[in-house]
């Protein structure tokens, strides 16, 4: 571990020391023919890789759709997996072009750490698993309770905030990656284990008896989870937003991978101006006038990337919730595209 | 001919000139101060540029971060801590548990690599073939692997704390670790500490003049009555005035967990295990390979003045293979300090965790925590060389004597 922080060390100081103006990532990754886009060690639905390699989830399908934007082809993508705490030095070394780690968004983290937030994947917030066998229902049960957490994330300080705002004693146990919190768990060395209940739902999956544990219905804290980029290249960080929000938009425009060739014939002005059949806002933001259909070609609009990867229809069951689009129940909602 | 008496070299001059240049002169002395620039203009221009691009690319920068509130928790801490303490006071509890499972990791690791030593050295086969497969099998794994074995081993053999395997009703073993009475401070504390310290002070005395006695006057005095009087005696009759020292706190169960006690975590007992049965092994060679470096005549030296084995090995032996051991040993201890980091993979609360893991984590300024970490683990490794030298430097000391 003391290697690998040495390792981030001396990366930071490298990047530190080259003063490379970072203001031409967008060429950069042209150059290159390659994303370099880092995500986590393995969180099915979000990033993990398959026995193949193949890396698939939610964020993993904002790498392939920028990829898709500006080289044309969503395999073109190295994805650099990161612990909790490596993450953001590798961003502000330039290892990376673009972090789309389940990073939560927050005022610390969008000014102290030289990058900025481009919008957001998953509207999250931090639970409780335990096993069912403790009969526990709620988190106002758990005083004095044993907590296995990973280490770097912002989850540390909710718990915190959380036991002492409600007059509770617990114990926190924290380690470097979630397999080993996972793990300590369930070999009983803690009673609970928190994460954001994505992670929960994701990590129960790898349990040996998934159907043994509950994850308890209080959500302690917001976690919005986004992409990065670093300050300095507005370009870039114009792209890498509105990557996202073009998925977004193309739900909300009923634009799917099945139909989007037929919808490219559509005459409905909005439609022409967002497939690039009219206007030129691709080219505007540095990319081609069918950035929009490339993407969706690529890894599908916001809903199905959705559904293929944490929906009820993947091994997570997640259901759309507060995810859902703003005109059908939920809180996403992306500036429109003209 | 008139010999023309030589001017004397002026000292000064020419002691700084040996100095600073050597053999090569004033050149040299050019050569160095050239040098000595050259490092100092490239150690500042890395400062400079670093701050700048910090300052560029809007990262923070700075030690200011450190009198923040952390606002987390640690499982673990020897002095006291809470979510609203500072950096700094992390900084601490990091440190001191570093601290904690390294010296004790020593202690143990010495202790078991004198002992394997012994074994393989022993005249029985069968100790000395165990010793062997010991060193053999614990050196060739690597150590990671080894701390989680412990790990999961220790909490896989463990209870759940509702089920605890208690001893007594005053000890409880589960897999939330062993829970023991709490001791707490009584007004008669402080006068049987003083009691205990003038014990001992004067038991040391008594063995000094002892000694003294034995070696300039050949003189036998048999003090252990009065050295028992004084460490057992004293404290006793302080007790008598001023009541107990301590009570101790029995631990209970209450909700998931005990309430009360004192408490070792398995994280703790995990990484003391792995770290020094690990580094025990190499001692174990490394006393070994001593012993062997004495020459075997003394051992038989030892053996014709009627001493036993036991005893020739301590007395005769054992010092002189000290001057050979100390110093391959120092760097095992270096290493079990340095290992001690492999902490996080287990959730032991130690420097690298807390401070290289979360602070850096909330505070995003990876390069200032970094570089104080390395200082640390610097500091630590000279503080345990500096100490290893002095006892190395009296061993000779002794020898030559």
């Amino acid at each position: 571990m003391k290697c690998a922080s040495l390792a981030v060390f001396l990366a930071v100081a490298a990047a530190a020391l080259s003063g490379q103006a970072s203001a031409q990532t967008l060429k950069t990754v042209k150059d290159r023919g390659q994303l370099s886009c880092g995500v986590s060690q393995g969180l099915p639905g979000f990033s993990s890789p398959d026995d193949k390699g193949n890396w698939t989830g939610i964020d993993v399908d904002v790498c392939r759709a920028i990829a898709a934007v500006v080289l044309d082809d969503p395999t073109k993508v190295k994805f650099v997996p990161l612990s909790a705490k490596d993450r953001f030095t590798a961003l502000q070394s330039g290892e990376i072009d673009v972090l789309s780690r389940n990073t939560t968004w927050t005022v610390s983290r969008d000014t102290s750490l030289g990058a900025n937030f481009t919008g957001v994947t998953y509207y999250d917030g931090q639970g409780f698993m335990v096993k069912k066998s403790l009969k526990v229902n709620s988190a106002m049960e758990l005083n004095s309770a044993s907590v296995c957490v990973q280490t770097g994330t912002t989850t540390e300080q909710n718990l915190a905030d959380f036991f002492k705002g409600n007059n509770m004693k617990y114990e926190v146990i924290a380690f470097g990656s979630i397999d080993e919190a996972v793990k300590a768990y369930e070999s009983g060395r803690c009673d609970v284990f928190t994460d954001d209940a994505s992670g929960l739902y994701a990590s129960r999956l790898k349990l040996a008896n998934p159907a043994d544990h509950i994850v308890l219905p209080e959500i302690i804290s917001k976690e919005p989870l986004g992409p990065m980029v670093r300050h300095g290249d507005d370009q870039w960080f114009d792209i890498v937003k509105w990557t996202l929000f073009a998925m977004i938009n193309a739900e909300e425009l009923g634009i799917t991978q099945k139909n989007v060739d037929t919808m490219l014939k559509s005459d409905k002005p909005e439609m022409k101006r967002v497939l690039g059949t009219d206007g030129n806002l691709g080219e505007q933001l540095g990319l081609t006038k069918d950035w929009v259909v490339r993407i969706v070609k690529a890894v599908g609009n916001y809903g199905e990337s959705f559904e293929r990867n944490v929906g009820t229809g993947s091994p997570l069951g997640i259901a759309r919730g507060v995810n859902n689009l703003w005109n059908k129940g939920g809180i996403q909602y992306a500036p429109p595209i003209r | 001919m008139s010999i023309a008496p030589r001017k004397p070299p002026l000292q000064l001059a020419l002691r700084l000139k040996r100095a600073l240049g050597g053999k090569t002169g004033w050149k040299g002395v050019a050569a160095q101060i050239a040098f000595a620039a050259i490092l100092a203009w490239i150690a500042y221009e890395v400062v400079a540029n670093a701050r700048t691009n910090l300052e560029t690319q809007h990262i923070a920068s700075g030690f200011g971060f450190l009198n923040y509130n952390a606002g987390f928790d640690v499982n673990q801490s020897l002095i006291a801590y809470n979510n609203s303490d500072t950096y700094w006071r992390v900084f601490f509890v990091g440190l001191l548990n570093t601290v904690l499972v390294s010296v004790i990791g020593i202690v143990f690791a010495t202790a078991i690599g004198f002992i394997v030593a012994l074994c393989r050295l022993s005249p029985n086969g069968v100790l000395s073939r165990i010793g062997g497969i010991y060193v053999e099998i614990v050196r060739n794994l690597p150590l990671l692997f080894q701390i989680l074995f412990w790990y999961l081993a220790v909490l896989a053999a463990l209870p759940a704390p509702r089920q605890s395997i208690s001893i007594f009703g005053t000890f409880f073993l589960n897999n939330r670790g062993l829970i023991v009475p709490q001791p707490v401070s009584e007004p008669g504390l402080y006068p049987f500490l003083a009691a205990l310290a003038v014990g001992i002070v004067v038991a040391l005395g008594l063995r000094h003049f002892a000694r003294r006695a034995l070696f300039q006057r050949g003189q036998m005095i048999r003090i252990w009555p009065y050295v028992l009087g004084c460490l057992v005696g004293l404290p006793l009759i302080s007790m008598l005035v001023f009541g107990w020292p301590l009570t101790f706190e029995l631990p209970q169960l209450k909700g998931f967990n005990f309430a009360g006690g004192a408490r070792v975590i398995p994280e703790f007992v995990a990484l003391t295990v792995a770290l020094s049965t690990y580094t025990g092994s190499f001692i174990a060679e490394i006393v070994r390979a001593g012993v062997m470096s004495v020459h075997k005549g003394q051992m038989e030296a030892g053996s014709s003045l009627g001493l036993s084995r036991a005893a020739t090995l301590r007395l005769i032996v054992v010092p002189q293979a000290m001057r050979v051991i100390v110093p391959p040993l120092t760097s095992q201890y270096l290493n079990l300090t340095k290992n001690s980091s492999l902490a996080v993979a287990i959730g032991y609360p130690d420097l690298v965790s807390v401070f290289a893991g979360t602070a850096v984590s909330q505070t995003g300024q990876a390069i200032e925590i970094i570089a104080m970490t390395m200082g640390v683990y610097l500091l630590l490794s000279l503080t345990t060389s500096a100490l290893m030298s002095i006892y190395g430097w009296r061993i000779n000391r002794s020898m030559a004597a």
